[in-house]
């Protein structure tokens, strides 16, 4: 039974996947995507980011546990489920000699929906595809095939949308359009999911965000409170006389000191109210340690990202 | 039922055959008009009849099946490999369609192909040799179930082949010998005893004997027994099918 009302879409629950080789792409995945937003799972590549999104849309088998997609089951009730799902794959495949109409035609009718040429057209002039129609889909450059995997997807007018590395080999143009098409449909009322390893996507476009590492859910938080909670800032001082070492009365202070001893670099907790920089620059003062300039800098999406991603690794070594 | 999709799926299928309609049609005529030129008018008019049949009629029935056996295997092979090779399953998978409707779709198609492709071959052999239908219905019956039991058969060999060499291996090595040999230019009393034996293996003969039945009311087999290899071979491809869907068996891995 669908529930409307639930704030979220999409149930991930206990998600297994092993492969025939024995490779777990999976490992106990739980995750909940809210009705409305747009979720980035972002992680490095072969961490399992497709296998989640295969899982969720039907192509791939989960080894173990079970999708509530709008309150349906995936496998049990996988009519209802996938008939409010779209997919944009990460790999451009199309049936090369199939003309633009007739192949997001096809995917609304396999989507089983009755024909609505308007509601095509309207797609298609959206993603400026309009005006290439009748061309077939060989003729079309990679970043218009990439608009019709967009549109294929979009011919079933689905609730959900799922963009499996949407940014992948596409121009900055494209990058651009996608995106504000994006929030156009989020603004329409769809949820989007997408994957992406360029951390500019999730922090320009993500509501909230999910780190998959080795099959495994590192994280999930809201972008905001994920750069607050995360993120540091950094507050360099470029000195006016190079030290060979940091003095042993700053030891107490997390200070660094660059290879060439010409700045020091102090890092501070964002979310505290102090940020020590009154008294550090005290204490230096006091250490006779003079300074020509000073920059402070916030650690991006990206710093956040690489950090969650090897710190399993660094705790196991 | 999703309706819809399994039209979505016919259409594109067919809209694909209609692309190298060409291809599709000149090279089956072209064929089956060097078989009459050859078989019926320069070797077969030194043969004598067959079950009071000219030999130019008497191979008509077989030639018809030859064909519909490799079309229907061919084109339900090859629609259904396509998109495994290409990438574009991933759609089909993750659409609201169950097993029944894909298969309603592709072999749909296919076999609308190898019906339009009989039809055609009959009406060029019309133009070599004279021949009757002694029972239509039963002509139409015994084509349209051959080229929808020979689709699904291509149909599980799509889901089967990993490359394009082995799409060609079953028709080429299997179906085209077994209908060579289950008397398409034959017929099977011709034979020595003990290959008469042999023959009645040979699933194939049954078809043809049944389809040459329905035209000129003689069999080398009892017909009860054609249908019922028909029906027999169709149900088995149905649950293989349904196993392969069943199992995600090289589809959803």
């Amino acid at each position: 039974m669908a529930t409307e009302n639930s704030d979220y879409i999409i149930l991930v629950q206990d998600i297994n996947k092993t492969y025939g080789t024995g490779f777990q792409a999976l490992k106990n995945i739980n995750l909940e995507i809210k009705r409305g937003e747009i979720f980035a799972l972002l992680g490095p590549n072969g961490a399992g980011k497709t296998t989640l999104i295969s899982i969720i849309c039907g192509i791939v088998k989960a080894t173990s546990g079970i999708i509530i997609a709008d309150g349906f089951n995936t496998v049990r009730d996988y009519r209802a489920a996938r008939a409010i799902i779209g997919l944009v794959p990460q790999e451009l495949h199309t049936d090369s000699f199939e003309s633009v109409w007739a192949t997001v035609k096809f995917s609304r009718g396999l989507f089983g929906k009755a024909p609505n040429s308007a509601y095509l057209e309207k797609v298609l002039r959206d993603l400026s595809l309009w005006d290439r129609r009748d061309m077939k889909i060989k003729e079309l450059s990679g970043g218009m095939k990439r608009r019709l995997l967009i549109a294929k997807a979009l011919a079933h007018e689905p609730k959900i949308l799922f963009l499996d590395e949407p940014s992948a080999g596409v121009d900055v143009e494209l990058r651009h359009d996608m995106w504000r098409m994006v929030r156009d449909l989020r603004a329409q009322g769809a949820t989007i999911i997408l994957t992406t390893h360029y951390i500019e996507e999730a922090e320009d476009m993500a509501d909230r965000i999910g780190v998959i590492s080795n099959g495994e859910l590192i994280i999930v938080e809201d972008k905001e409170v994920l750069m607050r909670k995360l993120g540091k800032k950094q507050l360099t001082l470029t000195l006016r006389q190079p030290l060979g070492s940091i003095p042993a009365g700053l030891s107490a202070w997390p200070l660094a000191l660059t290879e060439d001893g010409q700045s020091l670099v102090y890092s501070f907790d964002t979310q505290k109210e102090e940020t020590g920089i009154a008294e550090l620059l005290r204490t230096l003062s006091d250490h006779s340690i003079e300074f020509k300039d000073l920059r402070s800098s916030e650690s991006s999406l990206e710093d956040i990202f690489v950090s969650l991603v090897h710190q399993p690794k660094e705790n196991a070594s | 039922m999703n309706i819809h999709g399994i039209r979505a799926i016919y259409h594109f299928e067919m809209a694909r055959t209609f692309r190298t309609l060409w291809e599709s049609i000149a090279a089956p005529v072209l064929t089956t008009s060097l078989y009459f030129i050859v078989f019926g008018k320069a070797i077969g008019s030194r043969m004598g009849e067959i079950d009071s049949v000219s030999y130019g009629a008497f191979i008509i029935p077989g030639l018809v099946m030859l064909n519909l056996l490799n079309e229907s295997i061919s084109n339900a092979s090859f629609g259904i490999y396509m998109p495994r090779w290409a990438g574009t399953i991933y759609e089909l998978l993750s659409a609201p369609v169950s097993w029944v409707e894909v298969v309603m779709g592709y072999v749909g198609a296919a076999a609308t192909k190898s019906v339009i492709l009989g039809i055609l071959i009959l009406c060029t052999a019309r133009v070599f040799v004279p021949y009757e239908i002694v029972h239509p219905g039963w002509m139409v019956g015994f084509l349209l179930l051959t080229a929808i039991t020979f689709s699904l058969f291509g149909f599980i060999i799509g889901l089967w082949a990993d490359n394009f060499q082995k799409l060609q291996v079953v028709p080429m090595l299997i179906v085209t010998p077994l209908t060579f040999l289950g008397g398409a230019f034959y017929s099977i009393k011709m034979l020595p005893p003990l290959w008469q034996k042999i023959t009645l293996f040979n699933p194939v003969a049954y078809l043809i004997s049944g389809f040459r039945w329905s035209f000129y009311g003689v069999a080398d087999v009892n017909v009860v027994m054609s249908i019922g290899m028909t029906f027999g071979f169709l149900t088995i491809c149905l649950i293989f099918v349904w196993r392969v869907f069943k199992s995600g068996y090289k589809i959803r891995n």
